[in-house]
């Protein structure tokens, strides 16, 4: 009875110390407002609708823009980590939409494109977050156009981060070369696969299904 | 050592191969009295070993079987002594219940009597007088003429006229009167006929009853004496039960099932929709451990109302304590189901939520709106609120499943050992015919000194015959 009691001692013991393992998801969407693509706007729109409609409570969703300079929290259009309750969290998965309505109704051109400081701060928004499955979906053709004076030369930590690139539209440079278009995904692809990321590209908007 | 090596032992392979295969025959017939021993111990000792081993499981399962006819004995003399004891409840109640009558049906039936009595006696017919003028008729006759009787006889006539006719009026009327007293005695006669046939009736209905409790009796004394017909019967009826239990069980699971997926959804609202146990959701646990508490109440009510016994302990309580019980458990069991009432609402609440969500998300406008939502809504509701109820009465399957199981695992324990003793027995036997058989191939190779060994022995038998002295011969010494 002694070693019964003991163990069951031992187990709970050993059940209380150990951590608590994240289920959750996290989801950081940058959206590139740069010049002409900003008229893809309402494809992402749709994008972050179906993300809304994946996600789960306890989950934690924002999305922001990539200007000129995007490692900032001003760049965030909208964030939540919705409720364990999921009438609270439907609650807030309809105000999100409705301010990425009004943002993509809203929005300006921005003149460069800054997407090295929109995924630095997507990373220490998912990693303040703590979710399981850590996610960063950016929505651009990903030239980066930098001002002058900012300095992006930085090795991002992607080390447990999935990076989707969505929509990754030819410019006119592209149609010329491709191979300038092919090397500007693999440069992204090596950056992030070198940090220990993982790296996809999904043109179709219609295959998000594995995305998620 | 190769095959090669073996064959090179002269130039010659074949040579070699002949004389390694003479050597080989020689060396198997001279260690063949060993070889056939040992395989014979070696095939013995596992035939033996496999005999003792089915002998061993027979015996289990003659104990088993003993085991299993002990509790098919004990559940069905408690059966039994439950339906005798109910059977005279019954008979208690009804004798109760007619027997406090009786005074007033014996009260009512006397009356009756009484009245018919009084009736009767009323009604009885009050002879004529006797008539009076015969004498004086007779003495007036005597009397001379002349003195004037003729006129004394008219006048008396007419007096006897007058007085029959005053008499046959009285009479009429009596009559009357007892013909009416007759009939008034009907009614009573009909009173009396009910109520001796409502006597006859419960008397009936009593030794009907009675008859019932003797042939109870009967089978309850043929269990006692533990007769094989009882144990046959009990056991085929105990196989009945499991099987009955188990498909009721089935339904229950399904309706407990239903239970759940009422419950599961709104709970996460509770306890959260994230937040797991293990592999399982928090809200499908706390759904789950609410059905379960639910049964749990349903069997301690059933137990409290003496309909089922499975908790000894609780059959035990004094009766006032057992009648709080009842209430308590019918209580929480009620507090249950109108949380489960609600519950069901909002899981309807929650699913018109989610499903306006989805489609805004989906750029729709929203949920259509059902004018006949409330129909849903109320069934959900109803159903949620009745299971709980209708999970009571899964006490009374459970217990006979739990008292029919173990017989049933008996059973199914004797079926299994009785296979298991013959399959050791069919391999024992297998092995002291395959140690026969290893002898006989063993032989097989040895046929040459074999045949010339049964050759040398038949010529010594013949010798030893020869030598031995005859009849005859022995005569011949003897003379």
């Amino acid at each position: 009875m002694k070693r019964i009691v003991v163990l069951g001692c031992v187990m709970l013991a050993a059940c209380s110390q150990s951590a608590p393992v994240a289920r959750n998801t996290g989801v950081y969407m940058l959206l590139d407002t740069s010049g002409t693509y900003r008229e893809e706007l309402r494809k992402a729109q749709d994008v972050i609708l179906y993300t809304l409609s994946r996600l789960e409570p306890a989950d934690s969703f924002a999305v922001a823009r990539i200007d000129t300079g995007s490692f900032s929290e001003k760049d965030i259009v909208a964030k939540a980590t919705f409720d364990e309750r999921p009438s609270t969290a439907n609650a807030q998965k309809r105000a999100f939409a409705s301010k990425v309505k009004d943002f993509v109704a809203r929005s300006n051109s921005s003149q460069y494109t800054d997407i090295t400081g929109g995924l630095l701060q997507a990373v220490e928004f998912l990693n303040e977050k703590a979710t399981g499955r850590k996610t960063i979906l950016i929505f651009s053709d990903m030239e980066q156009d930098l001002e002058k004076g900012y300095v992006r030369d930085i090795a991002v930590p992607f080390k447990g981060f999935q990076v989707v690139a969505l929509n990754v539209v030819k410019l006119r440079k592209d149609n010329y070369d491709p191979r300038e278009y092919m090397a500007r995904l693999d440069q992204w692809k090596a950056q992030v696969e070198e940090a220990g990321g993982e790296w996809r590209v999904v043109n179709d908007l219609d295959r998000l299904d594995g995305v998620l | 050592m190769s095959m090669n090596v073996l064959l090179s032992i002269t130039p010659w392979p074949a040579l070699s191969a002949v004389i390694l295969i003479v050597v080989l025959v020689a060396v198997l017939y001279l260690a063949r009295h060993t070889a056939h021993q040992a395989i014979r111990t070696a095939s013995g000792a596992i035939s033996r070993g496999l005999k003792i081993a089915a002998h061993s499981v027979s015996h289990a399962q003659a104990r088993l079987g003993e085991r299993n006819r002990e509790v098919l004995l004990a559940a069905g003399r408690e059966a039994k002594e439950r339906i005798v004891e109910r059977e005279f409840m019954r008979v208690g109640e009804t004798v109760r219940k007619d027997l406090a009558n009786y005074p007033h049906l014996h009260r009512a039936l006397s009356e009756a009597i009484s009245r018919i009595e009084k009736d009767h006696q009323d009604a009885v017919e009050v002879p004529p007088d006797p008539p009076g003028w015969v004498k004086a008729v007779e003495t007036v006759s005597k009397i001379d003429a002349k003195n004037g009787a003729n006129e004394v006889l008219s006048d008396i006539h007419k007096s006897v006229v007058k007085a029959h006719k005053e008499a046959m009026e009285a009479y009429r009327d009596a009559s009357t009167e007892r013909h009416e007293l007759l009939r008034a005695m009907m009614p009573r006669w009909r009173d009396v006929q009910e109520i001796l046939t409502t006597v006859d009736q419960k008397v009936e209905g009593l030794l009907a009853r009675l008859l019932g409790i003797d042939r109870h009796m009967q089978e309850y004394e043929a269990i006692v004496k533990g007769e094989d017909k009882a144990v046959s019967v009990l056991s085929s009826s105990s196989l009945v039960h499991f099987f009955v239990s188990a498909m009721v069980l089935l339904v229950a699971i399904g309706g407990a099932a239903i239970n759940f997926s009422l419950i599961a959804r709104p709970m996460a609202e509770m306890v959260g929709g994230t937040s797991v146990v293990g592999v399982f959701k928090t809200a499908d646990i706390a759904a789950l451990v609410i059905i379960m508490v639910e049964i749990s109440m349903g069997l301690f009510l059933m137990e409290s109302l003496r309909i089922t016994r499975l908790f000894p302990v609780i059959s035990a309580l004094p009766d006032k304590m057992r009648r709080r019980m009842i209430w308590i458990t019918f209580s929480i069991l009620l507090l249950l189901a109108s949380i489960e009432a609600g519950l069901a609402y909002m899981r309807e609440v929650l699913l018109q939520d989610e499903l306006s969500t989805t489609a805004l998300l989906r750029g729709g406008e929203g949920a259509v709106e059902n004018e006949f939502l409330w129909i849903t809504t109320a069934a959900q509701m109803g159903m949620g609120f009745i299971l709980p109820f209708a999970l009571v009465f899964v006490a009374i399957p459970l217990e006979t499943f739990v008292h029919s199981l173990r017989t049933v695992l008996g059973l199914a324990g004797i079926a299994f050992l009785r296979a298991s003793s013959l399959v050791l027995r069919v391999f024992s036997s297998g092995f002291r015919h395959l140690g026969t058989l290893m002898e006989r191939l063993y032989d097989l190779p040895l046929f040459v000194p074999l045949w010339l060994e049964t050759r040398f022995s038949q010529r010594s038998a013949q010798e030893a015959r020869a030598l031995q002295p005859t009849g005859e011969d022995l005569r011949e010494v003897t003379s």
